[in-house]
């Protein structure tokens, strides 16, 4: 639309400029970067869940490399605090101090010239342990005096009350539903784990920090307040990330750690994570447990929803999302992109002996989705409805948008239903019924829905509600045309899988007709970049994007004028487009021309001209705060063996409107990309923990994630419903796969069960969970 | 994590590795489960002899009755058919699914029978063949039954100092039949549940070989050893929907026979 028709502007499928350095493998991540004299850091982590840290032995010879909490005495813990009313604050010590709360916190940093010299060391060190009770479930956790805090009156972070009297409907609703879910504890796993190195540079004062982090900016704050520097001080870089899902966008106490080293001891430091650290101790997310009442009509629609949510929060409150944001997430995206009226949701964030809970790609919504769309089918068992009716019945409809629901959503636009009818025509549910009829064996077919709506690239409004450290404002961006007509653009959000080094470029064609090939687009540098919170929440499309448009919008003004001037043409006559300034009678400038006489013959510029010249900052933000609502419709097919209880996925059919797209093909890399994770979700990814909560999968021997074996071919279906609040229409889609494929994929696996008189309530679903929910069916 | 520093030796010969082991040097062939151990360092042998190009275990073997494989023989080697199958193709697709290629490349046969993980292929497979297994010690060579090599999980009848130089695989008579089957949740991930059968009407051999038990596999032999190979797991102490696997995956492994 907008593309103009050149093939390269906003809508087109242009291919990722920035594949060719990576399929070349010519990347560059924190792990390819060497310094001289660069040393290597271990951390030695706590192998108990809860215990008090006694003496801490260290060999005379190795005094020197070993570096303890008593060492850091002037670094300020990680404070994430919430604003929100009851929410307790607690602080995460960069080394533990007093005692370790989860397995894996770090205790002591070891820099040797090798990493696994200073895993040597580690090896080397006592500690007196005065194990503590240790606490594994959330819901124990409520009930016990043992504190993972012990200033806290019990491990309740926060308490959300969503308040309705549901009385009247409890009393008269036909169809009551009860539902106990579960889903696991995960552990985000991007194929790059978490990396930093730092170096103190004496001439410039300041800590320089390569990290592997989706967030730059926002890690330079944490460490400007953990450490006592200010701004300035602290330079953090980003090179190129491989994935970040939310676990990047984490201020690491091993960040603050290596900031602090590196100019303890005058040497460059690095630490690279690997695959144990990640699984053990780091990158946990996801838990929930849910405790639903539904009420409905005969005709399956839903009346009113209650719901008591507990999150198993973890031992800290990490930086900048806090331990809440998970669980007050739950309470206000529950009702999804359905239309009832009354509700009431409490939610609990507890605090147990784990790893901090981080947020993963979807946040609270993958769960959410989960439990609203398992109400879903269950109004249309109990009714006899189809699934499909069931939820028409129950979304919001386009001629209502944009549509305040229960929660106080605007849903901007869309049509969730069309949706819906598209991903359910498209899966051909009626052939699946009649396989189904046909079946007495074994092997058992079960067809799932869900549907869901994404809130992204919401802003100030929203995260100020939330209190927490971060708070998104205008979006900025930076526009340079350099001597030689290139353009320079500077975000200070980060691209690292979201292919925006060719979707910004294309949103600068649109503008200014230059070739994208000519576009640079500098990232991840907070000394070449201005301030961002960064890439998160499905944002950077929408706020990057607009950012980036206005700064060309500004620049193009500014050219157009100069042009003008050299073509002896009226100002306000001549065109920018196709990388010139065009006067009405057909004659000419380049864009390159035009920049050559800004920076190199000044002399020909007009007497007028911006003294700013072709360097534009911009900012933007949508016309509202409360964010894009993309939406999505997910139908799939199963195979359900139920002598082995292994599940295969069948057809997958996604519906999606991320509103107008910048490039749709990069769209359908996010949504495969993150259905697979989905996938992960529903089938396969869980961290067990034993009673003493120590963590049982470390390593990906026993942390299961789809390989592509077990991604079926996934079609998707395109809408484009334009956002009203956006500079082109896009909507915020970066998490949306993550979100549909557990809630579809677990209809689909007790749709299979119910002949069978079984249901699985959990997630993942495993072949021991359909088991053992057979047996208890009697089969 | 990184492993903790270690000498390496590179023997020439058997004799020199033999001499190398009796100077406590653990032997390293695929390294694709004792390097996560060293990186783990869930193992920490101060030196490690490297036998992966040992001539005499890379060698292969065949008589009328037999073949031979040297244990470092690689599952990708197996997988490619660059070494002798005497089941006629099911060695080789048996092959084809131990972990990902790159663990095939280098993991080798030996190692697999030596390491004896519960849940690894071999152990179950070519047990259910009728293999043995040759091993060099200080006090000379002998040979092994594989239906009595594993006492445990990851514990076998290979002593300290001994070498595993190769497994020999009597050839199946014309009509004789090889069935497996393991159930994993995902391709390359280790066995559920596996089951080996093989029913040989020739030598009247029927044996049954029902492995990823977390111990020694469950191994009955005769006319009737589908039915007490059933009663074994029956007894098993295992989770009820773990035997149910065992079962499930014997059940289909005797199909296969019958069909």
């Amino acid at each position: 639309m907008a593309d103009g028709g050149s093939g390269k502007g906003v809508g087109a499928r242009l291919p990722r400029k920035e594949d060719d350095r990576f399929l070349r493998g010519k990347g560059r991540f924190v792990a390819d970067i060497r310094i001289p004299g660069m040393r290597e850091v271990a951390f030695l982590r706590g192998p108990i869940a809860h215990a008090r840290i006694g003496a801490i032995t260290v060999p005379e010879a190795h005094r020197a490399a070993v570096f303890t909490a008593s060492d850091l005495t002037d670094v300020a813990p990680i404070r994430a605090y919430s604003g929100l009313k009851g929410f307790r604050r607690s602080d995460q010590p960069v080394l533990a101090t007093g005692k370790v709360r989860h397995v894996g916190e770090a205790v002591a940093m070891i820099v040797a010239a090798t990493r696994a010299e200073a895993e040597d060391i580690a090896g080397l060190i006592d500690i007196a342990w005065e194990p503590l009770p240790a606490l594994v479930d959330m819901a124990e956790a409520r009930a016990t005096t043992t504190r993972v805090h012990e200033e806290w009156p019990d491990n309740i972070v926060l308490e959300t009350f969503v308040d309705d009297d549901l009385s009247d409907i409890a009393a008269t609703a036909p169809i009551v539903i009860r539902r106990s879910l579960r889903t696991a504890r995960q552990c985000m796993s991007p194929i790059e784990g978490r990396g930093v190195v730092a170096e103190w540079d004496g001439r410039l004062d300041q800590l320089v920090m390569w990290s592997s982090a989706q967030m730059p900016h926002i890690t330079r704050s944490g460490l400007s307040e953990c450490l006592g520097l200010d701004h300035g001080q602290i330079r953090v870089i980003s090179p190129d990330v491989g994935g970040g899902f939310g676990y990047k966008g984490i201020l690491l106490p091993e960040e603050v750690a290596l900031g602090w080293l590196a100019r303890r001891i005058g040497a460059p430091v690095r630490w690279i994570e690997d695959r144990f650290e990640q699984l053990s101790a780091n990158a946990n997310c996801r838990e929930h447990a849910y405790e639903l009442t539904a009420y409905a009509d005969g005709e399956g629609t839903l009346l009113a929803l209650d719901c008591e949510a507990m999150v198993d929060a973890g031992a800290y409150s990490s930086y900048p999302f806090s331990a809440c944001l998970e669980a007050a997430q739950i309470a206000s995206i529950l009702p999804g992109p359905y239309r009832f009226g009354r509700y009431r949701c409490r939610t609990f964030s507890v605090a147990t002996n784990k790893p901090p809970i981080l947020p993963y790609r979807g946040v609270a919504r993958t769960g959410v989705c989960y439990a609203i769309e398992t109400v879903m089918d269950a109004i249309a068992e109990a009714t006899g409805i189809d699934i499909e009716t069931v939820r028409q019945r129950n979304l919001v409809r386009s001629e209502e948008m944009p549509y305040t629901n229960v929660t106080n959503k605007v849903f901007d636009s869309g049509d969730y239903p069309e949706a819906l009818r598209r991903a359910a025509a498209a899966l051909d549910i009626p052939t699946l019924r009649a396989q189904q009829a046909s079946e007495t064996g074994p092997v058992r077919t079960g067809v799932g829905l869900s549907i869901f709506c994404e809130q992204g690239a919401h802003g100030t409004a929203v995260y100020h509600g939330w209190g927490i450290p971060m708070v998104p404002g205008h979006e900025q961006a930076q526009a340079r045309l350099t001597p030689d007509g290139v353009l320079e653009l500077r975000i200070g959000a980060h691209s690292h899988g979201q292919g925006m080094e060719t979707s910004l470029a294309q949103v600068a064609h649109t503008i200014l007709g230059i070739n994208p090939a000519a576009v640079r687009l500098v990232h991840g540098d907070t000394a070449l970049t201005p301030y961002s919170t960064g890439t998160w929440g499905s944002r950077s499309a929408v706020m990057s994007g607009g950012a980036v448009a206005a700064a060309c919008e500004t620049l193009a003004k500014r050219i157009a004028a100069i042009g003008a001037h050299l073509l002896q043409a009226e100002a306000g006559s001549v065109r920018v487009e196709d990388g010139s300034v065009v006067a009405p009678g057909g004659a000419s400038v380049t864009l390159r021309e035009v920049a050559h006489t800004w920076y190199r013959a000044p002399q020909l510029l007009p007497r007028d001209v911006d003294p700013a010249g072709l360097d534009v900052t911009a900012g933007y933000k949508p016309l509202s705060d409360g964010g894009t609502f993309s939406y999505a419709a997910h139908a799939c097919a199963v195979t359900v063996d139920t002598e082995t209880g292994f599940v295969t996925l069948g057809r997958y059919v996604i519906a999606e409107d991320g509103g107008v797209c910048l490039n749709p093909m990069i769209v359908d890399g996010q949504v495969l990309g993150g259905t697979a994770q989905g996938i992960g979700t529903a089938l396969y990814e869980e961290m067990p923990y034993d009673g003493e909560a120590q963590p049982l999968a470390a390593s990906l021997a026993d942390y299961l994630l789809p390989g592509a074996g077990e991604i079926p071919r996934i079609a998707i279906e395109h809408m484009e419903t334009p956002s009203p609040l956006t500079r082109f229409g896009q909507k915020g889609i970066g998490e949306s796969g993550a979100i549909g494929p557990p809630a579809a994929i677990a209809n689909a696996v007790n749709d299979a069960l119910r002949p069978l008189g079984a249901r699985v309530d959990a997630l993942p679903i495993t072949p021991r969970r359909i088991l053992e929910a057979l047996a208890r069916a009697g089969r | 994590m990184k492993a903790a520093a270690f000498d390496l030796v590179r023997p020439r010969t058997v004799a020199d590795a033999l001499a190398a082991l009796a100077d406590g040097a653990r032997p390293l062939a695929g390294g694709q489960s004792l390097g996560p151990m060293l990186n783990f360092r869930l193992a920490t042998p101060e030196r490690l002899a490297d036998i992966r190009t040992l001539a005499a275990l890379r060698a292969h073997a065949e008589t009328d009755d037999t073949i031979t494989w040297g244990a470092a023989v690689t599952h990708a080697e197996v997988e490619d058919g660059r070494v002798p199958d005497p089941t006629g193709g099911t060695l080789r697709a048996i092959a084809g699914h131990i972990a990902y290629r790159a663990v095939r490349n280098r993991g080798t046969v030996g190692g697999s029978l030596a390491h004896a993980d519960p849940a690894a292929d071999w152990i179950s497979a070519l047990t259910a063949l009728g293999g043995s297994v040759r091993i060099a010690g200080p006090e000379g060579e002998r040979e092994e039954a594989l239906t009595g090599w594993m006492s445990g999980a990851f514990a076998t009848q290979l002593a300290e100092g001994e070498l595993l130089l190769s497994v020999t695989i009597p050839r199946p008579r014309p009509g004789a039949r090889l069935a497996y089957r393991k159930l994993c949740r995902k391709e390359g991930e280790f066995a559920m549940a596996i089951a080996a059968v093989l029913d040989d009407p020739a030598r009247a051999i029927r044996r049954v070989v029902v492995g990823a038990t977390d111990g020694a596999p469950i191994i009955a032999e005769g006319a009737d050893a589908g039915p007490r190979a059933h009663a074994a797991i029956d007894a098993w102490p295992g989770e009820a929907w773990k035997a149910r696997l065992l079962h499930v995956s014997l059940d289909r492994a005797l199909g296969d026979i019958a069909a």
